[in-house]
């Protein structure tokens, strides 16, 4: 019986100290699944300027992070790399309508795009995107179904035939479906499809956000594989918002709001462009040109007139993307 | 090692179990199938586990098990177990009690119930105390009103645990207990006991053995648990990482060592398991025979 009451008054005391655990100089950023090496080198600046601060880290898919913040996890600011996953908080009454607005470049201090990791002396000859859709070659990406890396590259691939066959849908309708029928394997995430590509050798060509294909690089050997980019790609933005609800509850608003706005920083910028991410920055992208070559973007609201609209045709039950991926 | 036992058996079989009858071959053979399955899908999966993780160096495997998210969601882990298993070992002898020594309506019913986290998918478990105490959840209103966090923090994990957790020490004691049935404690009671000796005295020593069987297995569990406590624990490094929770990230980030590192120890906590209850049973095996059905 002693056991018994000692065990609930410990739980007891757990649950009222967890409740106090928030306070004015501590953040918590919710953040995407692999962004965790970028955001241990940003908190160490941010620290270092504004000392006293602690900033807690969650990774974990953005939808899961965004359903996460809605059920209660108090994140005070988000970094995502899915504008949706935003949007899906804005529906939720946490972050305001117009969070675009809130921080220069539509919300999002950096930038990557659907991007190619080849092997070693490219022996397929991948150059653009059209290389993909022949018969020799053989395409890693993940499940667009599942993955929201795999839907930028579902989106950039039809971009480019849209512009390549100058609107004729059924044409783009013919490329999507070549280029899923070259997919050999279609992993749920990411990672698993970079698994796919570096440590099983399927596939001639990886596509993944170019700030993947760096990392890759890094970790696997420079002299395993090769970057290439494709003439034309889609903007990947990762789009960053203070949480309202959960920042005006804990205090933290103005700590958010200047955390956020650290990532616009020459110093911000450097770091994000150091972890393999597209600098805003002009004097920061100059100054690592070389590792970016000149890519003409895209974006989704040009191309397909927003991500509601993407929804709505391309993703949603029996839209475009399934008619593809079922006519395999 | 499977020569000599076979034949030190050989004598000893020939004269108590005549049902067998299978002849010297086959029984290698079926030997050997189980041997080999066990190499290939037990031993062989552990062995990768310690090669990956040292596979650095042993200098690359201290340092990534010291880095400050690794060790603080060691600590987690084990805070998790020291708070759930001791809950599950009052409410397993609870449930054990009512349900073997009590007739009671319902009976069946809560048998029943305990078997539940058995049988439910550990995700469906986490869901279920989203569902519950989520912003969005039954519960969540009220408990905001009072200031009270109990998902994505310390007490919803272990919430989890305790659910995933509960059947084990009362499914190892309810049939233990109904083996033993009352006569024990009614001769306790018959010379003046109380209720509390009767229970601490009598009932308590004749089930130890089962008891810590199911101590050891919900430890293992409460520490290895990862679908349910993955859906509760708003993955906050530092601060809700339990250990299974950490090498799955550390293996997405690319980083095998720390990853395999991590799971070395949860792989070693399990061995350590084992080697308790086997040391258990050869230094009281005959105690353990005498109380344990099984």
């Amino acid at each position: 019986m002693k056991r018994l009451l000692f065990g609930i008054a410990a739980f007891a005391g757990l649950v009222l100290a967890s409740s106090q655990a928030w306070s004015a100089d501590k953040l918590l950023n919710a953040s995407y699944d692999v962004g965790r090496e970028l955001f241990v080198d940003i908190n160490k600046a941010f620290i270092a300027k504004h000392p006293g601060v602690t900033i807690d880290q969650s990774h974990a898919g953005t939808s899961a992070q965004a359903r996460a913040i809605a059920e209660g996890l108090g994140a005070d600011v988000v970094t995502f790399n899915q504008v949706t996953d935003v949007d899906f908080l804005v529906k939720k009454g946490l972050v305001s309508a117009d969070w675009q607005k809130d921080f220069p470049d539509n919300a999002s201090p950096f930038y990557s795009l659907p991007s190619f990791l080849v092997r070693a002396g490219n022996p397929k000859h991948i150059k653009d995107w059209n290389d993909l859709v022949r018969e020799d070659v053989q395409v890693i990406f993940p499940n667009p179904k599942t993955s929201g890396n795999a839907r930028y590259t579902y989106l950039a691939a039809t971009a480019y035939a849209k512009e390549a066959f100058k609107g004729d849908d059924a044409k783009v309708k013919e490329f999507i479906t070549k280029l899923f029928n070259n997919v050999p394997i279609f992993d749920t995430g990411g990672r698993a499809a970079t698994t796919t590509f570096v440590q099983r050798e399927i596939g001639d060509v990886l596509i993944t956000f170019e700030s993947e294909t760096r990392g890759i690089r890094k970790e696997y050997g420079d002299d395993k594989f090769e970057q290439v980019t494709p003439s034309v790609s889609l903007l990947a933005e990762f789009p960053v918002a203070v949480v309202d609800k959960v920042a005006d509850e804990h205090g933290s608003r103005d700590l958010a709001k200047s955390y956020l706005d650290f990532l616009y920083t020459p110093d911000g910028q450097e770091i994000a462009a150091e972890n393999g991410l597209r600098a805003r920055d002009a004097t920061v992208a100059a100054r690592h040109k070389a590792d970016f070559p000149d890519v003409r973007l895209l974006t989704v609201e040009e191309v397909f007139g927003g991500w509601d609209k993407v929804q709505k045709e391309h993703f949603a039950a029996g839209g475009l993307l399934d008619q593809a991926y079922g006519s395999r | 090692m499977a020569d000599p036992e076979i034949k030190s058996y050989e004598p000893h079989h020939e004269s108590q179990s005549a049902a067998v009858t299978e002849s010297r071959p086959v029984k290698a053979v079926l030997m050997a199938i189980a041997l080999a399955f066990l190499a290939v899908f037990l031993l062989l999966p552990l062995v990768v586990v310690f090669h990956q993780a040292l596979a650095m160096g042993i200098g690359a495997y201290t340092e990534a098990l010291s880095s400050p998210d690794t060790r603080s969601a060691i600590r987690l882990t084990l805070l998790v177990a020291a708070i759930s298993v001791p809950l599950n070992v009052v409410f397993g002898i609870s449930a054990a009690w009512a349900i073997a020594k009590f007739e009671f309506k319902g009976k069946a019913f809560l048998t029943t119930l305990i078997d539940l986290p058995f049988s439910v998918s550990p995700v469906i478990s986490g869901l279920v105390y989203v569902l519950l105490f989520g912003a969005q959840g039954l519960l969540g209103a009220w408990l905001k009103a009072h200031g009270i966090v109990i998902l994505f923090a310390v007490p919803g994990i272990v919430l989890a645990t305790i659910f995933v957790t509960f059947p084990f020490v009362a499914r190892e004691l309810i049939p233990l207990m109904q083996e033993q049935g009352n006569g024990d404690e009614e001769a306790a009671l018959s010379l003046g006991a109380s209720g509390w000796q009767a229970f601490w005295y009598v009932t308590l020593p004749n089930v130890k053995w089962g008891l810590l069987y199911g101590v050891l297995l919900c430890n293992a569990r409460a520490m290895g648990e990862f679908g349910a406590v993955s859906v509760v624990s708003g993955h906050i490094r530092g601060l809700t990482n339990t250990m299974p929770l950490h090498v799955e990230i550390l293996y997405n980030e690319y980083n095998a060592v720390g990853a395999f590192a991590v799971a070395s120890l949860l792989a070693g906590l399990a061995l350590v398991t084992l080697v308790l209850k086997t040391l258990l049973e050869m230094r009281y095996g005959a105690e353990i025979a005498a109380t344990r059905g099984h």
